[in-house]
């Protein structure tokens, strides 16, 4: 349900540059978004549509990108994808350290008309 | 043939959703600071002993002021049972949202008093009962204070990993039941140091005390580090405290 409010502030973000550029509506917007952000994509979607009515954004396409999450080795400096209850690197053995990579949760680009 | 999308333009944004909650957050975090008021995210599930754990530090606290923010979906249980112990405090409904955010505290902190005596206070902020959302809002805290329970199971590092990842201080509570438990504690420990490598870990109990009063001595360190200065206000909103 925390897609709400993250949903409502994504339209008036792209509301407002929409706006400072000179467009009358956006037609599209694409999202970056890691998976250990917790956002569901389908979430966001679907607030999107109830959200965006009577906004610059009404009817825009939403394309999401989702950025699964890497560990990276202290040991032998591999980026690696985590088993589950786990966060040994698959090659030496040692454990993980959280990295960056899947943490993202921005617009990348919107296009106005 | 007549293009439709000749009017399109692309715009490249790269723009972080959560840039204006981060701006609000930073500027609570500077303004209390300023004032010598700690703020502190207490973040943990439900029944985790978030309540209990305040109770039990403030219990402890030899030189600050306590002062709590209550975050609950409904009621002001736990807010009538501190003010019951003579603490200072006071409650935010977000009638079904998972988490408490800068602006909401920002609004709540504008009808709080802040006329205490001491040369520190400590504002203890119980976030929603809830090991995921709220991780992911800074809400203004100079201490992320992650409560984590026995009863739980050990593998909460690895099922949460970034309530574990972005605490600064966790406590480890109800350890007077480790003995009815198959909690394994090397497993949840090497979670926590994989993710988190120099967060301090305290196993606590309400039901004994135990661990309070390093937690409360841990915490008035921290609020006794902080630099007090002129604080200029550059934001529209009154403060009803004096400078």
């Amino acid at each position: 349900m925390h897609e709400f409010p993250i949903t409502e502030q994504i339209v008036k973000i792209c509301s407002k540059r929409c706006g400072d550029e000179g467009g009358s509506g956006v037609t599209k917007l694409k999202l970056v978004c890691g998976e250990r952000t917790g956002y569901v994509p389908e979430s966001v979607q679907m607030y999107f549509d109830i959200i965006s009515v009577d906004t610059p954004c009404e009817g825009a396409a939403v394309e999401i990108e989702t950025v699964r999450s890497k560990m990276r080795c202290p040991a032998c400096g591999k980026l690696f994808y985590r088993k589950p209850l786990s966060f040994e690197c698959p090659d030496c053995g040692t454990d993980g350290e959280p990295t960056e990579i899947g943490k993202e949760f921005y617009i990348e680009y919107i296009e106005v008309e | 043939m007549h293009d439709i999308y000749r009017d399109r333009k692309r715009i490249e944004m790269e723009e972080n959703i959560l840039d204006e909650n981060d701006r609000i957050a930073e500027h609570i975090k500077d303004h209390m600071g300023a004032h010598g008021v700690l703020v502190v995210n207490e973040m943990g599930s439900p029944g985790a002993g978030k309540t209990t754990s305040i109770k039990n530090i403030v219990k402890n606290m030899k030189k600050a002021k306590p002062l709590v923010i209550e975050g609950d979906i409904e009621s002001d249980i736990d807010t009538i049972a501190l003010k019951g112990l003579g603490i200072e405090a006071c409650q935010i409904n977000t009638y079904g949202a998972c988490h408490l955010d800068a602006p909401m505290i920002d609004h709540q902190l504008d009808h709080m008093h802040f006329d205490f005596d001491e040369e520190r206070a400590i504002l203890f902020i119980e976030n929603i009962g809830n090991l995921v959302c709220p991780a992911e809002f800074s809400i203004g805290e100079h201490v992320k204070m992650l409560i984590s329970t026995v009863t739980e199971g050990s593998d909460k590092p690895y099922k949460y990993p970034l309530a574990f990842e972005k605490a600064d201080l966790i406590l480890l509570t109800k350890v007077d039941l480790l003995p009815y438990l198959d909690f394994d504690e090397e497993f949840f420990m090497k979670g926590v140091r994989a993710l988190n490598p120099n967060v301090k870990v305290i196993k606590c109990s309400g039901k004994t005390g135990e661990g309070y009063a390093e937690a409360a001595a841990w915490l008035e360190e921290k609020a006794f580090a902080l630099e007090l200065h002129e604080h200029h206000h550059d934001h529209e909103h009154a403060h009803e405290h004096e400078h």
